[in-house]
């Protein structure tokens, strides 16, 4: 199992973290970056809204949109950032627009706003392009990339073609048809589509959306050249996907159904995190140590209930642990991860998750 | 109505279902809406997945029942449009993207149509308790201020009206309320503490108590050393047992400093060692539910 992790560390340039909420993406990505570190490589770990205590350990600010080395002792380098997405979509506007103009009548517009700010996906969207972004970077070598919580493992593999999607739709081509000039004579079932939206959410609304299509005009195919480059490198050979997940029941179902839709995807999950296993006793079954509980007396009921309870909830992990390694597609590597004694916080718990993972 | 909300994974769906199966044994009709598909709340009842239509999932001895079904965002803003005189087009709309366009330039509006189809069952008498499975994580912040931005945004028209409309019952604690759910451990609690404050002061929600899932119940005597056994456990007891001991200090730490924090009672759900959770687990979560209410100063539930 050790080599497993280890060699996964040393052979790949991007490690994507997926999985659902609460599960322990960010620390899990955070401890691979670490390992990378630990093996000489200069690693960068995006993280998405990380928990505040990680995040001030790993000196992260979220102001600069921009990797921070972190003080670690070891062969290679140790770099953190926090996603912002406003700045990263901000950033991209203006890498693809003709001229500052351009991208200031873009920036500034509302609809343009929303979009970067409140529409579903656009944190998946910038996360990959932040990866990519960093994937040109020569300050690193190894970028593990942590994914915001999702109910749906394709909600970021379209992540990167939602711009292009908004761009593609019925309404834009209607405003922005070839010789009719944007504002001016738009054809009748468009004006009809205005009408009706305007009903709906008012005029103000709508100027905003059109002249925020308007804006975009010679952008289109640009962003979708880059949601090109962002799922090839995605589907590169030296891009690893890791699944995360907890060991209950419904996490692993949801794991499970994650790990499935990338496969169809086509998509190869190279390995797959189970966190906060229970201790497991070799020596007892949870019915053994349950009936030396009953039978105790004073403190010692205690700590056999102690150990009855953990090795139930230990038998039924294990099981459920093991069905998931059966029902993966393809090589999977597998690697759980003790509960610890304290929440991990800080570099030293960093340090005690990856250990646990190349262990 | 009951709002439950709580960042992914600290067992929303678990408190919803037990909430339901509570509040069923004292005889009400209780509906739970499932607004973002593929919970598990009909497994839990032992039936299949919720759908569209309302479905009965129990019936206690008492008269009262549990339904359930889906609310999707999607579907709500296609039903808004088509009960709001754009039946033709609605549906068209939906296929050819427009609608996406609609969504995007009214951040909210799928989550206000949402809340505005629940007020309509509300209104509508549709059960005596309507108990929302909300959103996970941030989503749930965004998903209860959406009428009040929306007020703000779209400052004339149906939008406002409906949004105005929601506002009112969110904003009255005769007809709704939150119940923020959460595990005894540092970052959960810090976000629970944010999400309340957020609530209240921006959207004007009131808080129910608070319910604290997942909790070791405490074994004493676990402070001192493991006893001494001549057999191959020796080790893993000590293991069990000082990190049980450890845990349960942390959690008391954690609920105390909930309790510092945020001035809201605490009802508590003892952690289950046995596996997959099934009705039998609900039905025992929602007497711990039942008697942690009992022991509250008023009734605060319904």
């Amino acid at each position: 199992m050790s080599t497993g992790m280890t060699d996964l560390v040393a052979d790949s340039r991007v490690i994507v973290c997926t999985g659902t909420g609460g599960v322990g993406k960010t620390t899990t990505a955070a401890a691979i970056a670490i390992e990378g570190a630990r093996q000489g490589r200069r690693a960068v770990v995006i993280t998405i809204d990380p928990a505040r205590r990680l995040a001030d350990a790993l000196g992260l600010d979220g102001l600069d949109n921009d990797p921070a080395r972190i003080d670690l002792e070891a062969p290679g380098e140790l770099w953190a950032m926090m996603l912002d997405t406003k700045s990263t979509f901000d950033e991209l506007v203006i890498r693809y627009s003709g001229d500052p103009e351009q991208a200031e009548g873009i920036t500034t517009n509302r609809f343009y706003q929303n979009v970067s700010t409140a529409l579903s996906g656009t944190q998946e969207y910038m996360a990959m392009e932040k990866l990519y972004e960093l994937n040109t970077d020569e300050r690193f070598d190894l970028l593990v990339v942590d994914t915001p919580p999702s109910r749906n493992a394709l909600d970021f593999l379209e992540a990167p073609n939602l711009l292009t999607r908004l761009l593609d739709n019925r309404l834009y081509r209607l405003l922005t048809a070839p010789g009719r000039g944007v504002l001016r004579a738009v054809n009748t079932a468009a004006q009809t589509l205005l009408r009706q939206l305007t009903r709906v959410v008012g005029a103000e609304v709508v100027e905003d959306a059109i002249a925020f299509f308007a804006a975009f005009e010679g952008m289109e195919d640009g962003f979708k050249q880059r949601a090109q480059d962002v799922l090839t490198l995605l589907k590169s050979e030296r891009t690893a996907f890791l699944l995360v997940a907890s060991p209950r029941h419904d996490t692993i179902t949801e794991a499970q159904h994650f790990g499935g839709q990338l496969h169809e995807a086509g998509i190869t999950v190279r390995a797959a995190v189970i966190n906060r296993m229970h201790p497991f006793s070799a020596a007892v079954s949870a019915d053994d140590a349950e009936a030396r509980a009953e039978s105790a007396t004073g403190p010692a009921a205690s700590w056999w209930r102690a150990l009855a309870d953990f090795q139930r909830c230990a038998e039924d992990e294990r099981r459920s642990v093991e069905q998931f390694r059966i029902d993966l597609p393809g090589e999977v590597e597998l690697v759980t991860v003790p509960m610890l004694a304290d929440d991990v916080h800080d570099l030293a718990g960093l340090e005690q998750v990856r250990a646990a993972l190349v262990a | 109505m009951v709002i439950v909300a709580g960042k992914g994974g600290v067992g929303k769906t678990v408190v919803t279902a037990s909430l339901a199966r509570a509040a069923a044994s004292l005889g009400l009709q209780v509906l739970m809406i499932d607004v973002q598909g593929r919970s598990s709340l009909g497994r839990l009842f032992d039936d299949g997945e919720l759908t569209y239509e309302t479905q009965e999932l129990f019936r206690h001895a008492s008269g009262g029942t549990v339904t359930g079904r889906v609310l999707s965002p999607d579907e709500a803003l296609v039903e808004w449009l088509e009960d709001h005189g754009m039946k033709r087009v609605a549906r068209r709309m939906a296929k050819t993207g427009v609608l996406e366009v609609v969504a995007t330039a009214t951040p909210g509006i799928k989550d206000l149509l949402v809340l505005a189809k629940v007020k309509q069952l509300e209104r509508a008498g549709a059960a005596d308790l309507i108990l929302i499975d909300a959103p996970a994580a941030g989503h749930a912040i965004t998903f209860m201020q959406a009428p009040a931005s929306l007020v703000e945004t779209a400052r004339v028209g149906a939008i406002n009206r409906q949004a105005q409309d929601v506002l009112d019952m969110l904003s009255d604690r005769t007809r709704c309320r939150v119940i923020l759910v959460t595990l005894p451990e540092e970052t959960p609690v810090n976000e629970l503490v944010e999400t309340a404050f957020a609530l209240e002061d921006e959207v004007g929600l009131a808080l129910a108590p608070v319910v604290v899932n997942g909790v070791y119940p405490v074994l004493d005597g676990l402070d001192g050393s493991a006893p001494q056994v001549a057999e191959p456990a020796a080790t893993d007891l000590a293991v069990a047992g000082s990190l049980r001991h450890r845990r349960q200090t942390l959690q008391s730490e954690q609920t105390a400093r909930l309790a510092a924090e945020l001035p809201l009672p605490q009802l508590v759900l003892s952690h289950r060692f046995d596996g997959m959770l099934e009705p039998a687990d609900i039905a025992d979560m929602a007497e711990e539910l039942l008697s942690g209410i009992a022991a509250l100063p008023d009734q605060v539930i319904a």
